[in-house]
């Protein structure tokens, strides 16, 4: 159980810091590599809730959210880079 | 539940943690990209094998090492793309950083 309460405060923290990053990034490519970071904790978190409940179907969730986070990011990435380069 | 369960949940939530940390403190924001996809994959990899050791049966195993090998393949490549598209847009480098051999390779060509 003290391994839940460690995870859960670590996992939080991390969200924390990388939503601070999201909101000043002076740039809007941190802004993006740190809402991908915050998919790949989002999956951390479902993960670790699928420990604790004992749940397995909750993985399949945990699947759909790493493919979904790898889209958004390759399209903003795309998006951002159209136009002139430099 | 057994210890080791807990060992790879505490350490992936600390890459995960550390990931977050990288992206806040690091000066440039290659090295940030850097820090979130590294440590954030490698923390993801860990809380899905202690989900895989948890559970112990077929369907979650191969759900759990089908997500690793998803994230690990997809990673590298959204990093690469978002860092390049960056660099063509002239995001600066931190000035203290060593070298750039994507400049030098370029240079002589000098047709970008």
């Amino acid at each position: 159980m003290i391994a839940f309460a460690i995870s859960s405060v670590l996992l939080l923290a991390g969200l924390g810091l990388a939503l601070r990053r999201v909101i000043v990034g002076p740039t809007p490519f941190d802004r993006v590599v740190a809402l991908d970071l915050i998919g790949g904790l989002c999956l951390c978190l479902i993960v670790m809730f699928s420990i604790f409940f004992d749940q397995g179907v909750l993985l399949d969730s945990a699947f759909a959210i790493s493919l979904v986070s790898f889209l958004g990011t390759v399209a903003f990435a795309r998006y951002l880079g159209r136009g002139e380069t430099k | 539940m057994s210890i080791l369960v807990a060992i790879c949940m505490v350490l992936g939530a600390f890459f995960g943690f550390v990931a977050a940390l990288g992206v806040n403190r690091m000066p440039d924001f290659y090295m940030r990209m850097h820090a979130a996809t590294k440590a954030g994959a490698f923390g993801a990899g860990l809380m899905l094998l202690a989900a895989a050791l948890h559970f112990g049966s077929v369907r979650a195993t191969v759900t759990a090492v089908g997500i690793i090998v998803l994230f690990y393949l997809t990673t590298p490549v959204a990093a690469q793309t978002i860092s390049e598209v960056a660099y063509r847009k002239g995001v600066k480098l931190w000035p203290k950083s060593g070298r750039n051999q994507l400049a030098e390779d370029e240079e002589p060509s000098g047709d970008r």
